[in-house]
């Protein structure tokens, strides 16, 4: 690493050197069996260049002659925008317990066997369901070094599990599924066996809704499927500085209830999406963005905090090549009801778990739109069925500014959001039946 | 690199071992209004190694390709304790072929690109009431090296460019978007003469402001080649991706070769052997010669796609249908140029007898669950009494499969293929695909909306 940052420093005012290594290895199981041990190993060298005054960048996976990573980057130069900030010197970062070294000691035997475990579990529910699993352990190293004498680097383990089943009743699916993530190994895989098994109870039977605007409770998967896409878009200091964003001149007012707040948060012990320092050597930390519905921040990574005239919040993201401002984990903040106190002031409506398409829509303005792949019918106060052919409609900006209810239910959805059920009125659905 | 490759394989034990060496190099611009936020360049090396023990896969993905030995060895470990009951990979002719790239011109430089690029976003960001922009460019060059413990060895390599314009208009607090997507395997001049099309794509996202939304319910729709393209991607391709099939009893029994899926006018074809698209090649990822594919032949489902597992285990014919997107992945069961075939009516003889109905043009994403899809096009009309009447904001289409394509009741006479975009599955995305069809009509469509 030292070789290509003294090379480039030689050609160019400031320079960065960025270097993930990983080690993954995805234990894959279809139709109910083992099917696949992978093992994956990756090293990626990405290299920044402040030259002229303007940014300049090239990455290289696996192999390549120092000089040829400088010659590439150095050629983008020209044409790159003007850097409107300095690469972070030397800082202390926060200790996050994000390491945990029986990943690395957990056999692939033991794998196989969480994977056969938790496909059993569901199996002897539900006989005839046909699953897909996943039990992946990885170990990711991040190195950092720039020009400013600023330097970072950390090791990260993660632990994933995820089964995804279909039940097929004449032309009837149902698909139902879970995961789990920690950067510790996981072995308690009751969480994910009791969720799906009580999505296939809920699901037993079809039921279903008429076409108009109900009440409806997004389930933490729900929050997920549908309402988080738009938000992050909105939240997105690049979005907000393009004034695409329509919470572009909302810092400081009520857009939301005020039962709801929002908060990005990169130190939470043992969760996949922390990090010391995002992916430019900034410290990782916590970020409010809505306070009890008022809007308080933004995230950004150093470039766009540079334009907007304020400062990065540690969400430099590379998963695209250059930095971007990108989430590490969020929060929705609890509140206090129950999911089934919700559902008994509900005489009908609808309760969503999974849509299918819900970020195909202009999510930009806050639109989310979709297809219920799994969600249930409330009568009365009951759960009474699952619904299908059914789409929903709604904008998160209206759903969210009058919120009924916040679950005391917070669970972490995908590894990288902790939320809670959330119930709204004024769903539009629209049903094949009715 | 092949003796290398050669000697890595031999005496080891397993049913079947392949290796496959990436080297690609790519260009990636990235506008966000004005700015031109992203210029860069990426160089990869690297490979793979799948084992086949007993049935059981083991899969080795590597950027140091100079140990392969070990990564073999490893595959084959895997794949051991994997594998519990064997069965024969779907035979194929072992092969030894050096593909030649197809004559392009990559003479063009980063400047003349960006000179092209800053064009189109100045006529976007010109246009009244556009807030921004977002213009994404990338292309790329792939060679890969494919060798079998069968004794096949191919190279090929693959040119691919991908370009989105993004139109992003705002007023009052309203935030409206309209995009064009295209793609070419290597033909920079499909990417030239867009001035028109990135106008009209900012004046149609700044009309949609002041556009209603599509009442929800169901409707009689026509979507557009672009969109119908779609449709057939993700309301058929996706299910008759033999891997979704193959070991699912109850799903076997759904798509049952000979079944009527739609009218005798309805063809769906898939095929990389289709020549000049994004999805066009001449060896899959498993070293299998690329065909076209009925799936559909007169509204009967006549066959399925492909790989070599999926055929076997079937008593199908391969189909040349196993993709990997790059090195880090296995090689699963893709489409590659997905089309519905044209019929024989004009676009004014299918909506002629539309009394209120939805024309749904360009797509703007689609996805499946197999049975359900949902796809959105980014401009819909309200059609009435026959005459294409006003604008409405981007609606959601979604329906059921089966239902869906029995419900195409007029297929027209202009089929066009669509090459922007990329197709996801099993974290592999965007893979490079095309997809077309002429204008068709679909009875009883439930579109999302107020």
């Amino acid at each position: 690493m030292d070789r290509i940052l003294s090379q480039a420093k030689k050609i160019a005012q400031q320079a960065e050197l960025f270097q993930i290594s990983s080690r993954i290895i995805p234990v894959n199981f279809e139709a109910n069996r083992l099917k696949e041990i992978q093992a994956k190993e990756s090293i990626t060298n990405a290299l920044r260049l402040i030259k002229g005054g303007k940014i300049g960048f090239a990455q290289a996976n696996g192999f390549i002659e120092p000089n040829k990573l400088v010659e590439m980057a150095e050629e983008t130069c020209q044409f790159g925008m003007p850097a409107k900030f300095d690469f972070p010197g030397s800082t202390v970062y926060p200790k996050i317990d994000i390491f945990d070294s029986q990943v690395e000691k957990f056999s692939l035997e033991k794998m196989v066997e969480t994977g056969d475990r938790l496909i059993s579990a569901v199996t002897k529910h539900t006989p005839y369901i046909v699953c897909e699993a996943t039990v992946a352990k990885g170990i990711i190293t991040v190195n950092i070094i720039n020009s400013a004498g600023g330097s970072a680097n950390y090791d990260k383990s993660f632990f994933n599990i995820s089964v995804e089943g279909v039940l097929i009743r004449n032309e009837d699916m149902l698909f139902v599924g879970d995961s789990l993530s920690s950067c510790r190994p996981i072995v308690d895989i009751e969480p994910i066996v009791e969720e799906v098994i009580m999505q296939l109870e809920l699901a037993r039977r079809n039921a279903s809704l008429p076409t108009r605007v109900m009440p409806a409770i997004f389930t933490p998967r729900g929050v997920a499927s549908a309402l988080i896409s738009p938000l992050i878009s909105a939240f997105n200091g690049k979005t907000v500085f393009d004034g695409a964003s329509p919470l572009k001149d909302k810092l400081g007012l009520q857009i939301f209830d005020k039962n709801f707040s929002l908060w990005d948060d990169a130190t939470l012990p043992h969760q996949v999406a922390s990090y010391p320092c995002d992916d430019e050597a900034v410290p990782g930390q916590k970020t409010s963005l809505v306070d009890r519905g008022v809007i308080s921040n933004f995230i950004y990574d150093l470039q766009t905090a540079a334009l907007a005239k304020t400062k990065s919040t540690g969400n430099g993201d590379r998963r695209g090549g250059v930095p971007a401002p990108s989430p590490s984990s969020l929060v929705i903040g609890s509140g206090d009801v129950t999911f089934e106190y919700m559902i008994k002031d509900i005489k009908e409506g609808l309760v969503v778990d999974t849509l299918i398409g819900a970020e195909q829509g202009n999510i930009l303005n806050g639109d989310f739109s979709g297809n219920v792949l799994l969600g249930y019918k409330i009568e009365n106060g009951e759960i009474t069925g699952r619904v299908k052919n059914t789409m929903v409609a709604g904008n998160v900006y209206q759903l969210l500014k009058q919120i009924e209810a916040v679950g005391k239910d917070a669970r972490w959805v995908e590894g990288f959001l902790q939320t809670p059920s959330l119930y709204c009125s004024g769903l539009s659905v629209a049903s094949k039946d009715g | 690199m092949r003796n290398q490759i050669t000697d890595a394989l031999k005496g080891r034990k397993a049913d079947y071992i392949e290796i496959r060496i990436e080297e690609n190099k790519s260009a990636r611009l990235v506008y966000r209004g004005k700015r031109l936020e992203e210029v860069g360049r990426t160089s990869s090396v690297g490979g793979n190694v799948r084992a086949l023990v007993k049935g059981g896969w083991g899969f080795v993905s590597f950027n140091d390709i100079h140990n392969l030995k070990d990564n073999v060895d490893l595959a084959i470990k895997e794949a051991k304790l994997t594998g519990k009951e064997g069965f024969e990979l779907s035979p194929i002719e072992p092969v030894i072929d050096i593909v030649k790239p197809e004559e392009k011109d990559r003479s063009l430089t980063l400047a003349s690109k960006k000179q092209l690029l800053d064009d189109y976003n100045d006529i976007i960001l010109s246009t009244p009431k556009i807030q921004t922009s977002s213009i994404g460019y990338s292309d790329g060059q792939k060679k890969t090296t494919f060798t079998s413990s069968e004794g096949t060895y191919i190279e090929q390599t693959r040119d691919d460019i991908n370009l989105r314009l993004t139109a992003i208009a705002s007023e009052k607090g309203e935030v409206q978007q309209m995009g064009l997507s295209i793609g070419s395997p290597g033909d920079f001049s499909a990417l030239q003469d867009l001035q028109q099309q990135a106008k009209q794509i900012a004046e149609r996202a700044a009309a949609l402001l002041a556009a209603p939304q599509a009442k929800g319910g169901e409707y009689t729709v026509v979507l557009d080649p672009v969109l119908a393209g779609v449709f057939a991607h993700e309301a058929f391709g996706h299910l008759s991706e033999a891997d979704h099939v193959y070991e699912n009893e109850r799903l076997k029994e759904i798509m049952v070769l000979g079944r009527k899926f739609g009218g005798k006018h309805l063809n769906i074809v898939d095929g990389a052997a289709v020549p000049g698209f994004r999805g066009s090649y001449k060896y899959d990822d498993e070293g299998v010669r690329a065909t076209k594919t009925y799936l559909i032949h007169d509204g009967i489902l006549e066959s399925r796609l492909h790989s070599r597992e999926t055929a076997a285990k079937m008593g199908e014919k391969t189909t040349g249908n196993a993709r990997a997107i790059n090195y880090s992945f296995p090689p699963i069961v893709r489409m590659t140029n997905t089309y519905i075939e044209p019929g024989t009516l004009s676009f004014e003889d299918i909506i002629a007898d539309i009394k209120e109905g939805i024309y749904a043009r360009d797509w703007y994403g689609g996805t499946t669950s197999l049975e359900m899809f949902t796809f959105s096009a980014a401009e819909a009309y309200m059609i009435r009494n026959g005459k294409i009447a006003e604008l409405l904001r981007p609606v959601v289409l979604s329906g059921n499969v089966f239902a869906t394509l029995s419900n195409i009741d007029a297929i027209g006479n202009d089929l066009e293929m669509n090459q922007g975009g990329g197709c996801g599955k099993r974290g592999q995305m965007p893979l490079p695909v095309s997809n077309g069809s002429p204008h068709i009509r679909i009875s009883r469509c439930l579109v999302g909306g107020s």
